[in-house]
């Protein structure tokens, strides 16, 4: 009888149709399309003409466009390597039992809720060669010399581009890993204690391998998010100076509505989704290639 | 031996200054620029050029947030940004609920298939819809309108709020509908007063995971949205910071209003979104 009602095919529809309504139309159907698109010379009216794989070629002989995709990966490589073991120390520390522990938490976690247009506006304030906060505290502590125009600075503005991305997620990424280590048995934790173990010892010999599947997500999340970065580099340099911090976000965006070349755009953004997906499988593979290993 | 003990303790407790320095001064910098932002936007240039770039206010500066709120149209991108994120949460939550109560509960043959077709859509990137989408608006003349937006959003929000309530859903124990479908319940009956109501933490979870999103949400909203009529928060301080290029006294109370409601929130809830972003990486 349940089986019956439950089978309801004309149920299973109206369950589901919205849903595949518009999963279809604004996400199965579009990307079909970039990737039709991106076979194409098209300025946005009229008809495009066919040409094959050539906006791929160009873009690996477009010298911009590599300088924005090896950007992104320099942004992804500073994650993984920077932002990611920030936050794991933190979580590491705060998991073990800090006073204000859950405030800890709760304050890293700030920057994370708050736009990324506000944090993109703020820092533009905080690099402000004249009245912005870093130039003033260096000025402060007698490092006048290092003060800078940081955003306007072509050999800086990569990274000060990078730090409010990499900031902003510090508490997201710690977050994970706080959750992770807390839904590890305690059982564990105390028998190495009992052990004598140090917290240090702890940490690297138990606790960082039981957390590699979180640690799994953060990588694919940091390197993934990197590769799509966006809104802070438009907001803060808009790829520039000189397309010192281009990344493939901003580049496509110009390029297809400044440039009005929907052909060329479009093979940037099916780049990215490849991108992202080989990336995803390549650290995914890599993960288990050390668990394997053990 | 004591000596040994001794060492280790005092050794011990100067780490632990240490610790707590290197976590303060961590907190320090996740908020400073915050509370800079605060005391800027209620400052005149002269105080914030002049003698007094990081502290409190000296005359709170309240016309700030008048001005940007009506002059730079603060106030409008703040209706606009509700509007869009209110539609995009309502529209997730309804088709993204019913389309994971048949994908959980319901018996038939594409279930399985369905469910890794869709998600499939949380490893897609904004980015990859980002033209074909405005072409389709073009052609529909559904540039520069709430729809341009909240479709869009609720497109990309669906696979998640699919994950976050399969999850739930798969927990409730079939009995309950075994039980309904005696009493003679019909299946639309059984989903609307027996499976929705016990949904409501998964609801709270997809919400707050849907309005970070569609709150913040940039690149579709430059794209899509010119007209200053639809413009919302995350466009519209863009607009502000070109219009009041050298007063930060507006610019700041423009950047505090598009975020007093997220901290709202956080401080009412911050368990709960923390949570719903943990759920969130999670399952994707």
């Amino acid at each position: 009888m349940v089986d019956k009602v439950l089978g309801n095919k004309k149920a299973i529809v109206f369950f589901l149709f919205p849903a595949l309504v518009v999963f279809i139309g604004l996400i199965i159907i579009p990307i079909i399309m970039s990737t039709y698109y991106s076979l194409q010379e098209w300025s946005g009216f009229g008809e495009g003409t066919f040409i094959g794989l050539q906006n791929y070629k160009g873009l690996l002989s477009d010298p911009i466009f590599v300088k924005a995709a090896v950007n992104s990966l320099i942004l992804a490589i500073a994650s993984v390597f920077i932002q990611l073991p920030i936050s794991l120390l933190l979580a590491l520390t705060l998991a073990k039992g800090v006073k204000f522990e859950k405030s800890l938490v709760t304050i890293y976690f700030v920057p994370v809720i708050i736009s990324t247009v506000v944090i993109g506006q703020l820092w533009m304030k905080i690099y402000n060669p004249e009245y912005g906060i870093l130039n003033i505290l260096l000025k402060a502590i007698g490092l006048e010399s290092f003060a800078s125009e940081w955003l306007g600075d072509p050999k800086r503005a990569l990274a000060a581009t990078f730090i409010p991305i990499i900031w902003q997620y510090i508490g997201y990424h710690m977050l994970l890993m706080y959750a992770g280590i807390k839904s590890i048995s305690t059982d564990i934790f105390e028998a190495a204690v009992i052990d004598g173990s140090s917290w240090w010892n702890t940490s690297m010999k138990i606790t960082i391998p039981m957390l590699k599947p979180v640690l799994n997500v953060s990588v694919i999340f940091a390197v993934t998010g990197a590769l799509k970065v966006f809104d802070l580099v438009y907001v803060l340099t808009g790829g520039g100076p000189a397309h010192a911090s281009e990344v493939i976000g901003t580049y496509m965006v110009s390029t297809i509505f400044k440039g009005n070349q929907y052909g060329y755009g479009s093979a940037m953004a099916v780049f990215v989704i490849l991108e992202c997906f080989a990336l995803s499988i390549l650290v995914g593979l890599l993960f288990r290639e050390k668990e394997e290993a053990k | 031996m004591s000596d040994r003990v001794q060492n280790r303790r005092s050794g011990f407790s100067i780490s632990k200054v240490l610790m707590y320095a290197a976590l303060f001064i961590v907190a320090v910098i996740q908020l400073f620029p915050l509370y800079w932002m605060f005391s800027f936007s209620l400052k005149d240039n002269s105080e914030i050029f002049g003698g007094n770039p990081i502290g409190l206010p000296g005359k709170w500066l309240w016309s700030n947030y008048s001005n940007a709120l009506l002059q730079g149209n603060v106030g409008r991108y703040f209706v606009n940004s509700v509007i869009v994120t209110a539609a995009t949460i309502i529209l997730t939550t309804i088709i993204a609920v019913m389309a994971s109560y048949a994908l959980t509960r319901m018996v038939f043959k594409l279930r399985k298939p369905l469910n890794s077709f869709f998600i499939l859509g949380l490893t897609v990137p904004l980015h990859s819809a980002l033209l074909p989408i405005f072409v389709m608006l073009r052609n529909l003349k559904m540039v520069n309108s709430y729809w341009a937006l909240i479709a869009p959003y609720t497109a990309f929000a669906i696979p998640m709020a699919l994950l976050i309530f399969s999850g739930f859903m798969g927990s409730i124990p079939r009995e309950m509908e075994e039980a309904a479908c005696i009493d003679g319940c019909s299946i639309y009956k059984i989903f609307f007063t027996i499976i929705l109501p016990l949904m409501k933490p998964a609801i709270a979870t997809v919400t707050i995971f849907t309005f970070l999103q569609a709150w913040n949400e940039l690149m579709y909203a430059v794209v899509f949205i010119s007209d200053a009529k639809y413009k919302t928060l995350t466009v519209g301080i863009q607009s502000l910071a070109g219009q009041y290029t050298t007063e930060w006294g507006p610019i700041g109370a423009g950047l505090m209003v598009a975020t007093i409601p997220t901290l709202i929130i956080y401080s009412i809830m911050s368990k709960k979104v923390q949570d719903s972003l943990v759920v969130g990486a999670v399952k994707g």
